[in-house]
């Protein structure tokens, strides 16, 4: 019953995959295709246009991105979690929903309010934060802000999910016993819901890592991103084996990062199974401490 | 105890956040300036012009085309793996599991470039039939997820029960397990054909000349048209179809599983 999914997949998602590694070892064709011969021409001179600069925007902007979403999600996971469980679906439901909305329909919206006459800029101006010459647009600025409305959902949900199944009480306790609200939430709510904030940092950085529609409508010829040199290389310039190395770099760029932390669980769960086959684990870790 | 508001604050942020450019687009399509940045009066004349623009209804129905494809492909094989992974637990399994989960984590541009890729490769020309293999091949992995989480809840001992009365393994999954599943299946199907229908830069990547879709139309009339408040309008249509499709999947997704145990009470429910 496997086999219809498992050949179609191998077919348009292994096969693929594997071909983007192949084919930044090849040649560029004269023609726009790809050449017959297998060369390390293309990472020979993979540092040589700007490429490096572009990738380290990209981390960068990633990683800022994935800073502000969780920073954002961590106490609206709390508000969801506390609430009754009728609202807590239709909070969740609320947050989820422009996630299934046109991506670019979204990301036009902003380049609406960013706009030179838009509503934004007027409002910044009659509360008199921006110049007449503040451009909003077509910057470094304007994709953070972008991505992070864009991927806020993806850093909520994983978030909300821990924070649902984390046990309120122990807060209670923390400030029964004296401490004060932050340093309560920083000590045990933080650690009780850590799976949930490693998770949102995946889901958000993956994704800023591919950013591809963002870069393109608002940022602007100084803020290029992977995504765009991936399309450039593609489309108007045709030389495929260039963009081949630079997907091949984006897909190493996200599955390291993946990787990492699905082996740090694994670890994790390991250790944990063993300090509770221990009979006086508890209490030597509570001696440790 | 008393509560800090400091969190319930920061939510309500957030929402107008995430609601503000949406609102402010479906308000900009009613509004007469161009650029939205004041109220200058309602109209429909925007709607109108997008009305008569028949690159528009080109580029639309090329949507339907595709989702309707895609979502019933990705049904088939989604509810195909969805049941194989239920029920056995093997090597094999973890292997299928993995390969479906992925395409739902890495980016898009990353499976646009290798479809492109693999179509120059064996010298297919792109059209409406690369979009649709595209499409089928991440639709699927949502189906998917959706039916497994269906199956989670489904009651084996149905299966048991029928098998005890005389049905065959075909019988027992037509008569009683696909009729169950089928409101799962139903909602996989409606969230596949949101995602085909709003999907973007995978379809950039495998689309050919005259295979423009409704994305694609949004994305070139923002690149090159200067008609900014009819883009609106139709941003606009595409945010209602998607709100609708998504209640709908969502209803699908809540409607009750009967239980053996207590199969008759649940039973009138359903």
């Amino acid at each position: 019953m496997s086999a219809p999914s498992v050949l179609w997949l191998t077919v348009f998602f292994v096969v693929p995959t594997l071909l983007v590694a192949a084919i930044s070892f090849h040649s560029a064709a004269p023609d726009g295709g790809i050449g017959k011969e297998w060369t390390l021409d293309t990472w020979r001179h993979i540092s040589n246009p700007n490429y490096p600069a572009i990738i380290w925007r990209t981390l960068w902007i990633s990683a800022a991105t994935t800073f502000g979403c969780v920073l954002l999600a961590l106490p609206c996971a709390f508000a969801i979690a506390r609430m009754q469980k009728k609202w807590r679906a239709v909070m969740a439901g609320l947050i989820m929903l422009p996630f299934w909305t046109s991506f670019v329909v979204r990301v036009f919206a902003w380049r609406l309010l960013l706009h030179p006459e838009g509503f934004l800029k007027h409002l910044l101006l009659s509360l008199g934060l921006a110049e007449p010459n503040t451009q909003l647009l077509y910057n470094s600025g304007a994709i953070l802000l972008v991505s992070i409305y864009s991927f806020l959902p993806f850093a909520i949900m994983p978030i909300y999910a821990a924070a649902e199944k984390f046990d309120f009480s122990l807060l209670e306790a923390a400030r029964d016993l004296g401490a004060k609200s932050f340093l309560a939430f920083r000590k045990i709510f933080l650690p009780g819901i850590r799976r949930g904030v490693v998770s949102a940092t995946l889901m958000v950085f993956i994704p800023s890592v591919g950013s591809y529609v963002i870069p393109d409508l608002v940022g602007g010829k100084n803020s290029e991103l992977v995504g765009n040199k991936i399309y450039q290389r593609t489309f108007p310039d045709r030389n495929l084996p260039h963009a081949s190395a630079l997907s091949a770099i984006m897909a190493f760029g996200v599955l390291v990062p993946l990787g990492l932390v699905a082996w740090a669980m694994k670890r994790q769960d390991r250790n944990e199974a063993l300090r509770l086959a221990e009979p006086n684990g508890l209490k030597q870790k509570g001696g440790a401490a | 105890m008393k509560r800090n508001a400091f969190p319930l604050i920061v939510l309500a942020l957030v929402l107008v956040f995430l609601y503000l450019p949406i609102v402010v687009l479906t308000a900009n399509s009613f509004n007469l300036s161009r650029f939205g940045g004041t109220w200058e009066g309602f109209t429909l004349k925007w709607y109108g012009q997008l009305l008569n623009d028949n690159q528009v209804w080109f580029a639309f129905v090329n949507s339907l085309l595709i989702a309707t494809g895609a979502t019933l492909a990705s049904c088939l094989l989604g509810t195909t793996a969805a049941l194989a992974l239920h029920r056995w637990h093997s090597r094999l399994q973890n292997i299928h599991y993995g390969l479906i989960y992925t395409p739902l984590v890495i980016p898009e541009i990353l499976m646009g470039i290798s479809l492109l890729l693999t179509f120059t490769a064996v010298g297919m020309d792109c059209g409406l039939h690369t979009i649709l293999l595209a499409h089928t091949t991440f639709c699927m992995s949502y189906v998917t997820m959706t039916v497994l989480a269906r199956l989670q809840d489904f009651d084996d001992s149905l299966i048991e029960a029928a098998r005890d009365l005389g049905a065959n393994a075909w019988v027992s999954f037509i008569k009683v397990q696909l009729p169950l599943l089928l409101p799962g299946i139903i909602s996989g199907g409606l969230l596949a054909f949101t995602l085909s229908i709003d999907d973007f830069v995978i379809t950039f990547f495998v689309a050919g000349p005259g295979s423009s879709t409704l994305p694609l139309k949004v994305y070139s009339m923002i690149k090159h048209s200067p008609k900014l408040p009819v883009i609106n309008c139709l941003s606009t249509v595409m945010l209602t179809l998607t709100f609708l499709l998504v209640l709908a999947s969502r209803a699908f997704q809540n409607f009750k599983q009967p239980k053996a145990q207590n199969g008759r009470k649940n039973g009138v429910h359903a």
